[in-house]
């Protein structure tokens, strides 16, 4: 506790590192994921293999994707913006499924009648398909979200500071503090993401909260 | 007018869903497509807003072909009633019905405004507007689907299967307004239902699909139920097609005799001396409640001692309902009301039957008396 409070402001620097390298690949990730995910939908034939590859992008440890990276795009080993790609693959694995089967769960009654009313192709998408997608692509998201602040800290090792270089020195020190204070921190960070995820969800589907009403 | 011209729709894996279809649906009028699973119906009417594209045959709205057209824009044209509704659960009930409206880029004040005279026109509390549709009955959800069909007042209307998904009560009451407002409206709609006993309460014409996807008879209801093509059709519109075409025939003048009646709260005494026979006639206001046993009658006359087995039919309704009512009777004798629901006085079925036939059936079409050979 005392660990804490005399290193606040450095825990604080290193959380908001941590939110930045967590957080942002997740938008990134979602923005991506949309357009893949309705692929997989639209041509049948493609859903197969972009779910399976996209899935096994999953399994690449994440040091070596940290490590390699920068043999990959040419940047330097410590540039965050490796781990930013990363993370925007890890995120791309969890949620093109997420999204085609989001897209998926939209009835086939309520699609054709779309269609019949006269929405383009586009409009459906964005006016249909994608607001009866948020519950399922919101539940998607909130594992990412998860996953992505836990993946994150292992950048400890390649030198990009966030929260897991707490791990690292608290480890090269054998010393407790700063490694509980470091999960504490991205338990709380990881909470937070959830809340602001769960908040959205809530506001972008009020239809969802309708309860049963009959006259 | 909706006009198929030699219409096909062949799949690639060599499945023939519809064959040379031709058929006109007159303007203002409703033509039923129907037939069992695999005629083609559904696609034949998908095929007129081009949710899926005919492999050869052109289909006309008036003098416009529908290929020529903007799917889009077309379909915005196009009022489209389906099976399960198929509203969208994330828009209230308004702006599921101001749909089209704000699609055709009406201001979204005036497409609300009309949103909310339809809701009423379709039967629904306006209070209903702000509701999603997961908050309404199967029923009302379809008529929200009516609603937004006709949201874009539009000239022509394909609905299929609309009412198959609701309960058999709620799906008489949606058919008869479905009527009453087609009357007002006069929309060229074309419709699909497996239905037969549908089909021919609703159409203005029925067609008749075989399996293949080709025409086998185009008539009116009650030509049809009189003058089936060939086996096929007469199989479809089943066995009891006689009794059934009396639906077409309204009562002409029947004798309808002076039937005594009593009123609830009569006296076991009253009731007696109120008829010679078996039973009496109950009436409130006038309007016929059900029949009671004077013998079992052993104190002043309340309403579950009532028997309300019987129907009652309107005077100017069709000769099904009259015979209907005498058959159901447990007097033997039909009860008649006029319009507004008066008791009239009753009828028995044989007078019904004499009736029956006097009414001249429809008169075959000689070309009717030729079978059509189906195109190959």
């Amino acid at each position: 506790m005392t660990w804490f409070l005399d290193h606040r402001a450095e825990v604080f620097d290193l959380a908001v590192r941590h939110l930045y390298l967590a957080g942002v690949p997740l938008l990134i990730g979602l923005l991506l994921a949309l357009p893949l995910g309705w692929l997989a939908r639209r041509f049948r034939p493609l859903y197969p293999p972009l779910i399976i590859g996209t899935g096994l992008l999953y399994t690449i440890p994440s040091l070596a994707l940290f490590i390699l990276m920068p043999g990959f795009i040419g940047t330097r080993i410590l540039d965050p913006v490796n781990v930013l790609i990363a993370m925007t693959i890890y995120t791309i694995a969890l949620l093109v499924r997420t999204v085609a089967d989001g897209l998926g769960a939209v009835p086939g009654d309520v699609n054709q009648a779309a269609t019949a009313m006269g929405y383009g192709r586009v409009a459906r998408f964005f006016k249909v398909e994608l607001p009866l997608a948020v519950p399922v692509i919101s539940a998607g998201l909130r594992v990412a979200a998860v996953s992505n602040v836990s993946i994150v800290s292992v950048a400890a090792i390649i030198g990009v500071a966030q929260l897991g270089s707490l791990f690292t020195d608290g480890f090269s020190r054998s010393f407790l503090d700063p490694i509980v204070v470091g999960i504490i921190a991205c338990v709380v960070l990881a909470l937070l993401l959830d809340v602001v995820i769960v908040a959205a969800t809530w506001l972008l589907t009020p239809w969802q909260r309708a309860g049963k009403v009959r006259t | 007018m909706i006009r198929f011209d030699g219409v096909s729709k062949h799949y690639p894996d060599g499945t023939v869903a519809v064959d040379h279809l031709s058929l006109e649906a007159p303007t203002g009028q409703i033509t039923v497509l129907v037939g069992p699973s695999g005629c083609g119906k559904t696609t034949s009417l998908r095929m007129v807003n081009r949710m899926i594209e005919p492999t050869s045959g052109r289909i006309w709205i008036d003098d416009q072909d529908t290929a020529s057209m903007d799917a889009a824009q077309l379909r915005r044209g196009i009022g489209y009633v389906i099976q399960h509704a198929g509203l969208f659960p994330h828009k209230t009930i308004i702006d599921n019905v101001a749909t089209v409206p704000l699609l055709l880029g009406e201001r979204k004040a005036t497409a609300r405004a009309r949103a909310m005279e339809l809701l009423e026109r379709v039967g629904l509390p306006t209070s209903f507007a702000g509701r999603y549709p997961s908050q309404l009955s199967g029923g009302q959800q379809q008529r929200v689907g009516v609603a937004r069909a006709l949201a874009a007042d539009p000239p022509v209307m394909l609905m299929d299967e609309p009412f198959s998904a609701v309960d058999p009560i709620v799906r008489e009451q949606l058919q008869d307004e479905f009527l009453r407002l087609q009357q007002e409206l006069g929309k060229t709609i074309l419709f699909v239902t497996h239905d037969i006993d549908e089909a021919i309460k609703l159409g203005d014409q029925v067609a008749v699909l075989r399996v293949g996807g080709t025409l086998a008879q185009l008539a009116a209801p009650s030509y049809l139920l009189a003058h089936p093509i060939d086996d096929f059709v007469a199989d479809f519109v089943g066995r009891d097609r006689g009794y059934r075409a009396l639906s077409f025939q309204s009562t002409p003048e029947l004798p309808i005799r002076q039937e005594p009646t009593v009123q609830i709260g009569a006296t076991p005494e009253q009731v007696r001396q109120a008829t010679a026979d078996g039973w009496v006639l109950v009436t409130e206001d006038d309007r016929p409640l059900g029949w009671v046993e004077p013998s079992r009658i052993d104190r002043d006359l309340q309403p579950q001692m009532v028997h309300r087995g019987g129907t009652v039919a309107t005077v100017s309704g069709p000769l099904r309902n009259a015979l209907d009512a005498a058959l159901s009777s447990p007097s033997r004798r039909g009860v008649i009301v006029d319009d507004d629901g008066r008791l009239l006085g009753t009828v028995r079925a044989h007078e019904v039957l004499t009736a029956i036939e006097e009414v001249e059936r429809p008169a075959v079409h000689a070309e009717d008396l030729q079978p059509v050979e189906p195109p190959s």
